[in-house]
C-alpha cells in the first residue's frame, strides 16, 4: 500500500475535525437546520393534532402528502439551498474570512484539502437532511396509530423511507459537489446557484430529453412514490435505479475532479476577493 | 540546491505588476526584504511559498518546485501577515491541529505545539481563544504556527508587526538561532534600524523591481552617486580635513560644532581610510571613533528609494 495513504487519511481527519465544528455550528448552518427541520416541525404540529375522519386509515393519502413534501419542498428548496449554504462556503467562506491559507500552508495536497472540505459538507448535510426527512416521514404516520405502525414497519412504509434517506443522500452527494466546485471557480457562487435553480426549477417543463440534463430528473427517478407538480408538467419515463445511481455517482466523481483540478490552480489573493 | 532561487520571476494580477523580472539566489542566513508598502514584499513571499504561482519565471525552494506543497511545506514555514485565524480555535488548537495538517500523531503534535508556544512565551495563554488575543498575542502564534515543524526556510512577513519590545527582542533572537542553525530566514520589515541590526544581507524592492540586494555595506557601494559619510571623532579635526580637502575623493567636509570630530562625505572610502591611517601613525592625530554614517539600510533605502517611500 502507497505509505502516502495512512497520512491523507489523517490529514482528512483532521480537515473533518474542523470542518465540522463550522458546518454544524457556523453561520452558514442556520439556513441548513431551518430548511432541515421545517418539514419535522410541520408534520410534528399535525402529528399532535386529530386526524380528520375522511383521511383515517388513508395510507396512500398519507404517502401523497409525504411525496408532495419531498420532492417539491424538500429536493428541490430544503436540499439545495441547505447545499448552497454549505458547499459553497467550504472555500468561498475561507476565502472571505481570510483564513484558507491555514490549509495551503501546510504540506497537504490540495485534491486531500478539497476531499476533506466535501466530506465535511456532506456529514453536515446528510446527517441534518436524512434526519429531516426520516423524522418528518416518521411524524406523519403517528396520527394513524396502529395502522400507520403497521403501515411503516410491516408494510412499504420502511422500503420508502430507506429510498427517500437514499435519494436524500444522493442529493447531497450531487448538489454538494456542484456547489463545492461553484464556490471554487465563482467568486459569488449565489449567481451560478441561481441559474441551477432555474433550470431545476424548470425541469418538469422541458421536454423528455431536456429533462435528463439535470440532477433533480435522477433523483425524482428514484422517489418510491411518483408524484405529479401540475398540468403543465411533461411526463416522462423515470430513469431506472441502475441508470439514475451510477449516473448521479459518475457526476459527484467528475465534478469533483474539476474542482481539484480547479484547486491546484488556486492562488491566495485576498484583497482581490 | 541549498539555496531559494528565483529566474526572472514575474507576477502580474491582470494588468497590475506584484513583481517583475526578479533574479534572486538566498542562501542561509537572515535575509530581509525592504520596501515601502505595495512594492512588492509580501507577492515575492507569496511567490516563494506557493500562496502565488509567477506569471513568468521559475521559483525553487531548496530544490523544491513551489507547486508541491506536500514536499514543500516539510521545509518552509511561514508566518503571513494575515491576520485572520479560523474561527474558534484556541492558541493551543491552533498549533496542533496545523501539526496534524502536516500529519504528526496527536502525541507529537501536542508536544510540539507546547514546545512551539514556549518558544514564544504563550504557554499561560494556550487555552484562550485566539480571537481574544491581543495583536501582539496573535503575531506570537503565527511565529510558533511557522516554526513548530522545524522548517529549513522561515519566510515572515512583517513578523515584528504589533511586538512590544521584549518580545520584538526574544523574536530577534529566534531569528538570529535560526540563522546561526543553517537556516534560511527571510524577513520583511518596515523598521529599518531593526533590519540593519538582524539581517546578513538586504533585497530592496520598489514598485515590483528589485533595486539592489547583498550585504548591506556591498549594497551602499553600489550607490556611487551618494558619498559615503565618514564620522571621526578626533582631536584637531581641521589638520584632518585640511588634509582631506588635498585629495580628490573629498565631497565635503563638516567640523563638529564641539571641535572633537567631523564628517566627511568622500566617493573613495578606502583611500579616505588609508590617509587617516597615515595621519595616526605620523601622530598627528589621536582618533577615538570612526564609523560610517550612512552605511545602513535606512540611507541605502533612502538614495535607492527615497524618503517618502511611505510607512516607514
Amino acid at each position: 500500500m502507497d505509505q502516502r495513504w495512512p497520512l491523507w487519511g489523517r490529514q482528512i481527519l483532521t480537515i473533518l475535525r474542523l470542518e465540522l465544528r463550522k458546518n454544524f455550528w457556523g453561520l452558514r448552518a442556520i439556513p441548513m437546520y431551518f430548511l432541515a427541520l421545517a418539514p419535522v416541525l410541520l408534520f410534528g404540529a399535525r402529528a399532535i393534532l386529530p386526524l380528520p375522519a375522511r383521511q383515517a386509515g388513508e395510507m396512500g393519502f398519507a404517502a401523497n402528502v409525504y411525496a408532495g413534501m419531498f420532492q417539491l419542498f424538500f429536493l428541490r428548496l430544503a436540499v439545495f439551498f441547505g447545499c448552497v449554504a454549505v458547499f459553497s462556503s467550504l472555500f468561498r467562506g475561507d476565502v472571505m474570512e481570510k483564513t484558507l491559507h491555514y490549509y495551503l500552508l501546510a504540506p497537504l495536497r490540495r485534491e486531500i484539502l478539497v476531499i476533506g472540505k466535501y466530506l465535511s459538507g456532506l456529514v453536515a448535510t446528510v446527517a441534518m437532511f436524512s434526519a429531516g426527512a426520516g423524522l418528518s416521514f416518521l411524524l406523519l404516520y403517528v396520527p394513524y396509530g396502529p395502522s400507520g405502525q403497521n403501515f411503516l414497519w410491516d408494510g412499504p412504509g420502511a422500503g420508502q423511507l430507506a429510498a427517500y434517506l437514499g435519494v436524500t443522500v444522493l442529493a447531497c452527494m450531487g448538489y454538494g459537489a456542484v456547489f463545492l466546485a461553484m464556490g471554487l471557480l465563482f467568486r459569488n457562487p449565489i449567481v451560478p446557484a441561481a441559474v441551477i435553480l432555474g433550470w431545476e426549477g424548470l425541469n418538469v417543463f422541458l421536454p423528455p430529453a431536456l429533462k435528463k440534463i439535470s440532477v433533480l430528473h435522477y433523483l425524482l427517478s428514484l422517489c418510491p412514490v411518483p408524484f405529479t407538480p401540475g398540468p403543465f408538467a411533461f411526463l416522462t419515463e423515470p430513469t431506472p435505479a441502475w441508470i439514475a445511481v451510477p449516473g448521479l455517482l459518475a457526476l459527484t466523481v467528475v465534478v469533483m475532479m474539476l474542482a481539484c483540478r480547479q484547486i491546484r490552480r488556486l492562488e491566495i489573493s485576498y484583497g482581490a476577493d | 540546491m541549498s539555496d531559494i532561487l528565483l529566474e526572472d520571476v514575474s507576477k502580474f494580477y491582470g494588468e497590475v505588476l506584484g513583481v517583475n523580472g526578479v533574479n534572486l539566489t538566498i542562501p542561509p542566513g537572515i535575509t530581509s526584504l525592504v520596501g515601502p508598502n505595495g512594492s512588492g514584499k509580501t507577492t515575492l513571499m507569496n511567490l516563494m511559498t506557493g500562496l502565488l504561482q509567477p506569471t513568468q519565471g521559475t521559483v525553487r525552494i531548496l530544490g523544491l518546485s513551489t507547486a508541491e506543497p506536500e514536499a514543500l511545506f516539510r521545509k518552509v514555514g511561514y508566518c503571513t501577515q494575515y491576520d485572520a485565524f479560523p474561527r474558534g480555535l484556541t492558541g493551543f488548537e491552533f498549533l496542533e491541529t496545523s501539526l496534524r495538517l502536516h500529519g504528526y500523531g496527536s502525541e507529537q503534535a501536542e508536544r510540539l505545539a507546547w514546545t512551539g508556544l514556549e518558544r514564544v512565551q504563550l504557554v499561560d495563554a494556550a487555552h484562550q481563544k485566539v480571537a481574544a488575543y491581543s495583536k501582539g498575542m496573535r503575531q506570537r502564534v503565527k511565529l510558533a504556527q511557522s516554526i513548530s515543524h522545524g522548517p529549513s526556510v522561515l519566510v515572515l512577513d512583517e513578523p515584528l508587526n504589533g511586538l512590544d519590545p521584549m518580545a520584538r527582542a526574544e523574536a530577534i533572537a529566534l531569528f538570529r538561532e535560526q540563522a546561526a542553525a543553517g537556516r534560511h530566514v527571510i524577513i520583511s520589515s518596515h523598521i529599518l534600524h531593526e533590519v540593519d541590526a538582524i539581517s546578513d544581507r538586504v533585497v530592496l524592492i520598489n514598485n515590483g523591481y528589485v533595486v539592489a540586494e547583498g550585504d548591506i555595506h556591498g549594497v551602499r557601494e553600489e550607490v556611487p552617486d551618494h558619498p559615503l559619510q565618514i564620522l571621526v571623532r578626533c582631536t584637531h579635526p581641521e589638520r584632518l580635513a585640511a588634509r582631506v580637502f588635498e585629495q580628490n575623493h573629498a565631497v565635503e567636509v563638516k567640523i563638529h560644532e564641539d571641535g572633537q570630530g567631523l564628517l566627511v562625505r568622500t566617493r573613495n572610502a578606502e583611500a579616505f581610510y588609508l590617509l587617516l591611517n597615515r595621519l595616526v601613525t605620523e601622530g598627528g592625530l589621536d582618533v577615538e571613533a570612526v564609523a560610517p554614517a550612512d552605511d545602513n539600510v535606512r540611507s541605502v533605502y533612502e538614495y535607492l528609494i527615497g524618503p517618502s517611500g511611505g510607512g516607514i
